[in-house]
């Protein structure tokens, strides 16, 4: 592995009493697609803001490219491409123009920046909109413009908060095809998000953040393997029947999670299971074998009670 | 026939650009010196960009409202006033109210440049945080902000200034263009105190309206704007003496028609409308660090 271009220690946010992010570690290395995922509230936006150089840290240690972000702010800067949770966009002037005016703030020459204007709109796939108002473009275009700045200046290090958050699922798949894209380019992808699929889809490796501490570390496959099974059996028996019909599940699966709706049985062969299941004389209603997914990795880590 | 590996889901036409095939001309630690040297200008390059798309409206009101003005006070107002004053003013009222309605104009400039832009900047577009992901500084930000609106101020006292030309306002040329430096230092002199205040505010619950009807148009009102302060009672006064606008007022009146004052009160307006505007960008470039700098 190559010498990490983001390295946190102990990193710690507080605002007023409250820890926000509490003592995280990581490191990033070059060319590596790295997630934070966790519920609302769990400090990823918070630790993004420190890495982005724009929020002072409250304790720890941090170095972007060997850079202190608290002391090298414009440097650390430089380096980076950064796509906001909320939109940025200049709404009052033509697409094409954000891309210029935010080059421009890099320094970069308009000889460069016309011509790469031009070439990101078409990745963005938004050349058609070129002159029109960003007001007028819908969510998903609008991302996909707020992408598209953030590789103006060329960086070798993307920073995501959450770049998927409220599109629809074309314009989701549109933007990891593109994400996926840069990653293949080398670009360093450190992401935050609270969709399992996008953090299936597009990290390497990715850590698991609640109340801001890492509750698990590893590429998703890890990460399924060490804190699920490879199956999940889904079994529905009616509402209010499911606690009893648990008791009956004994020694079937490594672990049992019973919910109001439904019965869960973590198992590494659902199928057998299954059967194993009828022959005890349990009819459920529906019956569901499938694959263990970072969603159970999430939801076992986290709790499931809502965050909100 | 041949197997092929499938083509993305969703590649689309943008797939097959190379984002690597144009680089630019040089690298993060380059960026960083020029954004060092020069962010204010970028930042306000791309305010001024945003101004030519309504630049229209501006040179329109720029130039209607000094032409409106100077018909109803200059001409129908003044031969009134000319009539009843006799020789009370020294002048003609024409002469009179030109260079005040010219340095009122740069003041309203400030008030909008630094109201509900500088609250886009933070909360509704929320500009100053895209900026501030980029090498540039919140000092670079509130310094370009400043810029472009002094720009806007130099633009406008430009245009009223021609206007009070083609009304024959100025009788003394020479020295009477020093109206346009004027403006933009009253703009500011008002602009700036209004930016920081602006600055701190997170939510618009209507202090902007406020400030218009209680700070901007008293001010229009009772600065010797249209009547010298010495015709309100000796109570009321002391407004135009705390007044900016008063200040810029008297000094456009020495530019323009050479207004017999004593140097020392000169020199006071110049050094109130410097402090106003040192101390308001003082306090204004610290509010803009202490919000972005969280």
């Amino acid at each position: 592995m190559s010498e990490p271009v983001i390295r946190a220690t102990d990193l710690v946010k507080s605002y007023g009493g409250v820890r926000a992010v509490d003592g995280l570690s990581f490191e990033v290395s070059r060319g590596e697609s790295f997630g934070l995922l966790g519920p609302n509230g769990a400090g990823k936006s918070t630790t993004m803001r420190m890495l982005g150089g724009v929020s002072r840290r409250s304790g720890g240690r941090l170095e972007i490219l060997g850079l202190d972000p608290d002391e090298q702010g414009p440097r650390v800067r430089a380096h980076l491409g950064v796509v906001p949770q909320q939109d940025n966009l200049d709404e009052e002037l033509p697409v094409r123009e954000n891309l210029v005016v935010y080059g421009r703030y890099f320094g970069l020459p308009h000889s460069y920046l016309r011509p790469k204007a031009d070439q990101l709109l078409e990745f963005a796939q938004l050349t058609e909109k070129a002159s029109a108002l960003v007001s007028e473009l819908s969510g998903g275009m609008k991302r996909r413009l707020t992408i598209a700045r953030s590789l103006v200046s060329d960086p070798r290090i993307l920073l995501l908060d959450e770049p998927t958050t409220g599109l629809d699922p074309q314009a989701r798949h549109a933007l990891w095809d593109r994400l996926f894209r840069l990653k293949e380019q080398g670009v360093t992808l450190v992401l935050t998000t609270h969709y399992m699929d996008e953090a299936e889809q597009l990290c390497d490796r990715l850590v698991v953040v609640d109340h801001g501490r890492i509750m698990a570390e590893g590429s998703p496959a890890e990460l399924i393997r060490r804190w699920s099974t490879r199956e999940v059996l889904e079994l529905r028996f009616g509402s209010g029947r499911n606690a009893a019909a648990a008791e009956r599940l004994g020694g079937i699966g490594s672990r049992l999670e019973v919910l109001p709706d439904r019965v869960l049985v973590y198992s590494d062969d659902g199928e057998r299971d299954l059967e194993e299941i009828s022959r005890r004389g349990l009819r459920p209603v529906t019956s569901l074998v499938r694959r263990s997914s970072l969603e159970d990795v999430f939801l076992r880590l986290t709790g499931r009670s809502l965050v909100d | 026939m041949t197997e092929r590996p499938a083509a993305p889901a969703h590649g689309g036409r943008g797939g097959a650009v190379d984002l690597s095939a144009l680089r630019p001309p040089f690298g993060p630690e380059e960026a960083a010196r020029r954004a060092e040297a020069r962010g204010a200008l970028y930042f306000a390059e791309h305010q001024l960009r945003r101004l030519r798309s309504y630049a229209g409206t501006v040179l329109g009101v720029g130039v209607g409202t000094p032409v409106l003005y100077l018909l109803a006070m200059g001409i129908g107002l003044a031969g009134l006033v000319d009539d009843a004053a006799g020789p009370g003013l020294g002048v003609p009222y024409l002469h009179f109210v030109a260079p005040a309605l010219l340095v009122s104009a740069a003041m309203m400039a400030g008030a909008e440049e630094n109201s509900y832009t500088v609250m886009a900047g933070f909360k509704w577009q929320r500009l100053y945080l895209a900026a501030r992901a980029t090498p540039l500084s919140a000092g670079q930000l509130a310094a370009g902000h400043t810029l472009a609106a002094s720009a806007r101020y130099l633009l406008t006292s430009g245009v009223y200034y021609g206007v009070l030309l083609l009304f024959g306002a100025v009788p003394q040329p020479a020295t009477g263009w020093l109206l346009v430096p004027l403006g933009v230092l009253a703009g500011n002199a008002f602009g700036l105190p209004v930016m920081a205040f602006a600055a701190r505010l997170t939510e618009d619950r209507g202090e902007f309206a406020l400030l218009q009807r209680l700070v901007v148009v008293p001010l229009f009102l009772f600065s010797g704007t249209f009547f010298p302060l010495s015709a309100l009672p000796a109570a009321l006064q002391w407004l135009g003496w705390v007044s900016p606008l008063w200040h810029a007022t008297q000094l456009g009146r020495v530019l323009a028609y050479g207004l017999a004052e004593p140097a020392w009160l000169t020199v006071l307006h110049v050094a109130c409308l410097a402090a106003l505007a040192v101390t308001g960008w003082l306090l204004a470039r610290r509010a803009y660090a202490r919000r972005l700098d969280a």
